[in-house]
């Protein structure tokens, strides 16, 4: 039954140009120039990485931080697919768009990152393969997420472009392609976090464990949720739609769950390990791993009931604080407590910044183009806009 | 509708996977890895170095890297901590009036930084590419630019901050010891222990190093002995000096599973910027988890068939509603 009142996803459709999509245009401008600088002048030339923090934000912000906040596709898949929620239906194509961008970006940003990049192939040429490097599995990974899910979205395209023989066709094995797609970005995400093991006492002993794998993927899916509820509002407010509240509140209920048990693992795992003191201590470092954990338990107290799921607004900020946790989990672990060594620090350039930011106004931007060309968002809404 | 049963095969099917994979973990479980019993290194001991830097020097040409300045002049190559282009420094602790070499309060001493040559090394774990590799038989731990994407994580990963970055370039490198590993067809070793006009310095055998490392720690303070110098085993350079106030601590022979290069030191190691590392390598811990994971892959697939077999059943339903959506709106 439920699968049949699905609102059939259309194009929203309205102007190109307009405030929104010219700054992101000027800021991918700009982004644009910077790469160049960086390509005939090396990192330096652009950016404050060191031999101490050899990782900058273009790692860490642009690649672990911005893969993680686009598994929103996956995270729906998974409810849809897997545990059979057809109710969420019109959520998939929105979220699935969303890390198609996130994640294509992600992959392009850390080419540039490369100090060696035209090398890169190396890594899918199995005379280099290194199967042991938690990077290798990553980035093999990634690649193959992101092919998988230009396949997955490819029906969108082919709708607009009238194939619906091909699509058909695509239709009938799609569900391996689902099936990848959800099983490709758990295995990265867990390996995100293994990435950290081998730095070894460099990372506080609060981010030093071997359950970084279960940590990083329970936050990854958590922030999928997190995302959605986030984007859900933006684009509802940005096309002047309804929020989706009763697709959102029990999904939202899912998130709190995983959350919980998410909580009940980190804070076993500190403690287990004897490192909780170190929370207790007066310095920075305890002071940023109780505000992660406090975003993290923050959306318990905005939509822990029922009735305050209903309101778009705590739904909102639940979203926002999911986000921020996950994105302070992966800060933490990869800058702000890893401690290279006395002498050392970090803090991104200017221009470094800006590629930060014009990849998220890229992702903005083909959000936007594709939204309005594409049917991506559920049509009756759709309909209803401007 | 069959939502909750199939809801339930789900979860059960994927649980079956997780528990089938759960039972590999034992086999998976990676032991740090020793040195090879012919391993290569140096033993550097602090307590001979008198800091002359002939090393720094010999080091520099020996890779053929530019000098490094650090003065207004630009006279001499003053590199101050090693680099992209400096592979090899010997550093200067300092306390108080300085007055006495090898005291740990007001004094001073030397300390050599450069690869360690580890017997499990991270950086090699950490390479995507195999651009960092461990000779099998020298245990040299070596890099291949023409392999190398520069992502760095060999940056990140090694304990003792060693492999750098060239970041002014457009085509850097990775900078590290190699410990002369192209000198040696020429019948020469590593140039720092060739130089080295005190033996602070010494090449040989890793084995051989660790007996001589241990000779010395176990003589008396300011009594005399024989002190090779060069190559441990090679032409014989030795002299007869004071021995030092050594500390009972051969640095290197269990850190992180061990490295090649040992240091002998007066000053307690962490103050003259050696970590203090479990003798477990983080490599073997990362290892372990990854292969753990996906050791033959087998865990993916299975994970996978569930989630295959399970999509499949639940698909279906959105097959039908492109049918009533013929996607010709638009702008
Ligand atoms: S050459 Fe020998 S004595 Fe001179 S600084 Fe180097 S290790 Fe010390
Ligand atoms: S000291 Fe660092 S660079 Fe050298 S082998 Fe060990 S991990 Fe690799
Ligand atoms: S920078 Fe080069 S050598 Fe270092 S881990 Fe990356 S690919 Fe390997």
């Amino acid at each position: 039954m439920s699968t049949q009142h699905h609102a059939i996803p259309a194009p929203v459709g309205g102007n190109l140009v307009n405030a929104t999509t010219f700054v992101c245009g000027v800021l991918i401008a700009v982004m644009a120039t910077i790469i160049l600088i960086r390509l005939f002048f090396g990192l330096a030339s652009t950016t404050n990485v060191n031999d101490g923090y050899s990782w900058g934000i273009w790692v860490v912000v642009d690649v672990f931080i911005g893969s993680a906040l686009a598994c929103g596709g996956f995270c729906m898949a998974l409810l849809v697919y897997i545990f059979n929620k057809g109710q969420y239906h019109p959520l998939v194509r929105p979220a699935l768009l969303g890390s198609l961008f996130g994640y294509t970006l992600a992959g392009a940003a850390i080419t540039f990152d490369l100090g060696r990049w035209w090398n890169f192939w190396h890594i899918f040429w199995p005379g280099y393969f290194n199967v042991n490097s938690v990077m290798f599995e990553v980035a093999a990974c990634i690649t193959l997420y992101i092919i998988v899910m230009w396949i997955e979205f490819s029906p969108v395209f082919l709708e607009k472009m009238g194939l619906h023989d091909t699509r058909k066709k695509l239709n009938k094995v799609m569900f391996i392609f689902i099936a990848l797609g959800i099983v490709l970005p758990m295995m990265h995400q867990a390996s995100l976090g293994t990435m950290l093991v081998v730095m070894g006492d460099q990372v506080n002993p609060l981010w030093q464990t071997p359950l970084q794998p279960l940590i990083y993927l329970l936050t990854a899916i958590t922030l999928g949720y997190g995302v959605i509820l986030f984007e859900s509002c933006v684009a509802a407010s940005a096309y002047r739609r309804q929020i989706e509240v009763p697709l959102l509140n029990p999904m939202a209920r899912v998130m709190l769950g995983i959350m919980g048990f998410y909580l009940f693992a980190r804070f076993a795992d500190v403690t287990f390990r004897g490192v909780l003191g170190l929370a207790f201590q007066f310095n920075y470092v305890a002071l940023t791993f109780w505000i992660e954990n406090a975003c993290f338990a923050a959306p318990f107290l905005l939509i822990g009931s029922a009735e305050a799921r209903r309101n778009p607004a705590r739904l909102f900020l639940a979203g926002i604080a999911v986000m921020l946790g996950g994105v302070l989990l992966r800060l933490n672990g990869f800058l702000i407590a890893f401690d290279t060594g006395p002498g050392w620090s970090y803090f991104p350039s200017l221009p470094e910044l800006l590629v930060t930011v014009g990849i998220f106004a890229a992702e903005i931007l083909g959000y936007v183009i594709i939204t309005r060309r594409f049917p991506v968002l559920p049509r009756e809404d759709a309909q209803l806009a401007h | 509708m069959n939502t909750r049963r199939d809801f339930l095969k789900g979860v059960l099917a994927s649980g079956a996977a997780l528990s089938t994979a759960s039972i590999a973990p034992e086999a998976n479980a990676r032991e740090t890895r020793h040195r090879p019993a012919e391993g290569l290194g140096l033993l550097y001991d602090a307590t001979l170095c008198v800091g002359c830097k002939a090393c720094v020097a010999a080091c520099k040409e020996a890779n053929e890297n530019p000098p490094e300045f650090s003065t207004e002049d630009h006279l001499w190559d003053t590199p101050l901590d090693t680099s992209g282009y400096t592979f090899n420094l010997i550093k200067m602790y300092r306390n108080g009036t300085m007055e006495t070499k090898d005291a740990e309060v007001n004094g001073y001493s030397f300390m050599k930084t450069s690869c360690m040559h580890c017997a499990d090394p991270s950086c090699v774990s950490a390479c995507p590419v195999s651009a960092m590799s461990k000779d099998p038989v020298t245990g040299v731990v070596g890099y291949d630019p023409e392999a190398c994407v520069g992502c760095r994580y060999c940056v990140v990963a090694c304990p003792f901050g060693i492999p750098k970055y060239q970041y002014d370039s457009p085509t850097g490198k990775i900078g590290k010891c190699e410990l002369c590993r192209h000198r040696y067809k020429d019948g020469h070793y590593s140039a720092c222990a060739e130089v080295c006009p005190t033996g602070a310095t010494l090449y040989g055998k890793t084995a051989d190093l660790l007996v001589e490392a241990k000779r010395r720690i176990a003589l008396a303070p300011g009594s005399v002995t024989t002190y090779p110098r060069g190559k441990l085993g090679g032409p014989d350079q030795s002299y007869e000096a004071p021995v030092g106030n050594y500390l009972q601590h051969v640095y290197g022979e269990t850190e992180y599973g061990g490295t090649q290069v040992l240091k002998l030191s007066a000053v307690n190691f962490a103050k003259v910027g050696m970590p203090d590392l479990k003798p477990e390598a983080a490599a073997a811990r990362s290892e372990t988890i990854q292969h753990t994971l996906y050791g033959g892959l087998i865990m993916p697939f299975a994970v996978l068939g569930a989630m295959t077999y399970v999509a499949k059943r639940n698909v279906h339903h959105e097959d039908d509603a492109p049918e009533q959506a013929p996607g010709k709106e638009g702008s």
